[in-house]
């Protein structure tokens, strides 16, 4: 009986201490985004989004930024799926299992968590000077589709991974070729899980400074950049570059910001779920 | 499926670029034959340079200019690659990125545009400090101070027998080198057990809230926080002197006052538009220094780094 007892409290505690943590999270994201709000929501209006950078905080807009975010998330997409993709396929299909393969998967896996400074650094060398793209679009996206094919490629990689193997051997003893199993079975059942990772992906792409610092992104651009060749600025640039200033008035513009990439953020994530939520119920097993 | 939202991505893909694309013809309609001039350098620098380039678009639309944030340091890398013609600096050029610059063949002048000057803060409650010596100053940043000074007291024996504070920009900051630099010696030498942000705003909410704190940074962050926090007087050897703009622009405020610059090179003196720009920096300089939180330098003293950048232009030529 005493025994039984004491089970109880112990049950009984850790569920308070699952609530308690996952309140500690949920506490500090709404504290966090409560204060943005109240400090940003009124400084956001057409004129924040279509504005110029200004030293007048009350003039100073966005719109080059975001202008220079999307671009960037745009031509990181187009570089990164296919590569991510394609490469996650063939680790997984194609592939042989030996030594080598070994290594590239640790690989994949460590570079997944390297500081994204580092592929700063690496994408200045590279893309800035070697390929002498200059501080350009095409640099920032080149660097960004180096930082998150990792995360492309584990998501493929599991998602197939998640095939079952039933659907894949039903595939071949119909005469089925390896590409057309891929293409007609794996790759639709797998979608979804792509999918979500490629997103999730580009959503962390989006809110990166450090490497698009190191590679000379700028921090005054008075133009709407009009080819991947053009020099340009991000949101997250523009407001840490806001934090900075002594000017109160500024620290509201980068509340704003922040609302405006949280947003972006949002809208991605939400995305992602969607898909998750529609291929589940399109594909059952 | 799987094309379908493939396809979908694409689409939604190629909207936003087109979306894109139409909004720049909007805003962007007059840059044919624009020049662009690539700046770079010191993010102290940077509100003054940024102000200069928003007057300048209203006089000269069609010439773009791009400012970045990658420190002096940075800033100095790329121009003696060639990579900016303007490269803003809170301090001179140091002599191996002098060498860098003359390797790559690359001549320019130093122009200084305006002054900035370090505050040391204390709170208001703190009635005892009103101006601190060099020495002092020194006693409590030197790296021997670490955890042998930690009190007022230790300081000057007529302060209070409380335990200090202290407050400041981290280390990787041009603020942090400059205070180093003129207080202990050497620049980067200091105790490590301060507080350090790299957030001025911190800085002022740390010393605001504590009777016995001490810190220091850009004076156009005392400005803004007047009300919150109270300035000492620096005694550099000649009695104490509080920082003001006129202390700082006679000199009187030493050793915490320095002048900031900007780099030209040779490439952008040949260059009409850069010409125009600079021109127009040390013309406006003095209105718009202000407006951003600095210290301008005397009229007379922006006329003559006009001329002596007019005589830079004449020999690159």
């Amino acid at each position: 009986m005493i025994k039984w007892n004491k089970h109880r409290i112990i049950d009984n505690s850790f569920q308070y201490l699952g609530i308690a943590s996952t309140a500690v999270g949920l506490i500090l994201l709404a504290i966090f985004i409560g204060s943005i709000l109240l400090d940003g929501v009124a400084r956001i209006d057409w004129d924040f989004l279509t504005s110029l950078p200004s030293r007048k905080a009350e003039r100073a807009g966005i719109l080059t930024a975001w202008a220079g975010s999307i671009w960037l998330l745009v031509l990181t997409a187009f570089i990164s799926i296919p590569l991510g993709v394609a490469a996650g396929i063939y680790l997984e299909e194609y592939g042989k299992k030996n030594k080598l393969s070994n290594l590239v998967e640790i690989n994949i896996t460590n570079l997944a968590g390297v500081p994204s400074v580092i592929y700063g650094i690496l994408g200045l060398e590279i893309f800035v000077r070697t390929m002498r793209f200059g501080g350009s679009l095409l640099a920032g996206a080149f660097t960004l589709a180096l930082l998150i094919l990792p995360i492309i490629i584990v998501a493929t990689r599991e998602s197939i991974k998640a095939v079952p193997s039933s659907i894949k051997e039903a595939s071949f003893g119909m005469g089925a070729t390896k590409w057309q199993t891929i293409r007609h079975q794996i790759l639709p059942a797998a979608g979804g899980g792509i999918s979500t990772g490629i997103i999730l992906a580009l959503s962390r792409a989006i809110g990166e400074t450090a490497p698009v610092i190191v590679i000379g992104a700028l921090a005054y651009v008075p133009f709407v950049p009009k080819s991947p060749m053009d020099e340009f600025t991000v949101l997250p640039i523009q407001i840490f570059n806001w934090v900075s200033r002594p000017d109160h008035a500024f620290v509201i513009n980068a509340a704003a910001g922040i609302i405006i990439l949280l947003g972006v953020t949002f809208l991605l994530n939400g995305i992602a779920v969607y898909f998750r939520y529609k291929w589940q119920k399109k594909v059952d097993f | 499926m799987n094309k379908h939202i493939l396809i979908s991505i694409l689409a939604i893909n190629f909207a936003i670029f087109i979306g894109c694309n139409s909004s720049d013809q909007n805003t962007t309609s007059n840059t044919e034959s624009s020049g662009t001039i690539n700046i770079d350098g010191s993010s102290t620098v940077y509100p003054i340079t940024e102000a200069i380039a928003e007057e300048f678009r209203s006089v000269e639309s069609k010439v773009r200019v791009t400012i970045g944030i990658s420190g002096t340091g940075g800033g100095f890398k790329k121009f003696a690659r060639g990579e900016t013609v303007i490269s803003d600096a809170s301090r001179p050029i140091k002599p191996s990125e002098a060498e860098a610059c003359k390797e790559n063949n690359i001549q320019y002048i130093e122009l200084t545009v305006a002054y900035d000057g370090l505050a040391v803060v204390v709170n208001p409650a703190n009635d005892w400090a009103q101006s601190l010596t060099k020495e002092e100053l020194k006693k409590i940043w030197e790296p021997e101070a670490q955890e042998t000074i930690t009190k007022w007291n230790q300081v000057n024996a007529q302060f209070p027998d409380e335990e200090f504070s202290l407050l400041g920009p981290g280390t990787a900051s041009g603020t942090f080198d400059y205070f180093t630099e003129a207080i202990v010696g050497e620049s980067g030498s200091s105790r490590g057990d301060y507080m350090p942000s790299e957030d001025d705003h911190v800085l002022v909410q740390g010393v605001a809230g504590d009777k016995y704190a001490l810190g220091f940074f850009g004076l156009a962050y005392f400005q803004e926080n007047a009300d919150k926090l109270r300035l000492v007087a620096v005694d550099g050897g000649n009695g104490p002197v509080l920082p003001s703009i006129e202390t700082v622009k006679n000199g009187t405020y030493a050793p915490l006052s320095r002048p900031i610059f900007i780099y030209v090179n040779n490439e952008g003196a040949k260059r009409p538009e850069v010409v125009k720009f600079v021109e127009f920096y040390l013309q406006e300089a003095a209105g718009l220094v202000t407006d951003v939180g600095y210290i301008p330098l005397p009229d007379s003293e922006y006329q003559a780094q006009l001329e002596k950048f007019k005589q830079f232009v004449n020999t690159a030529n």
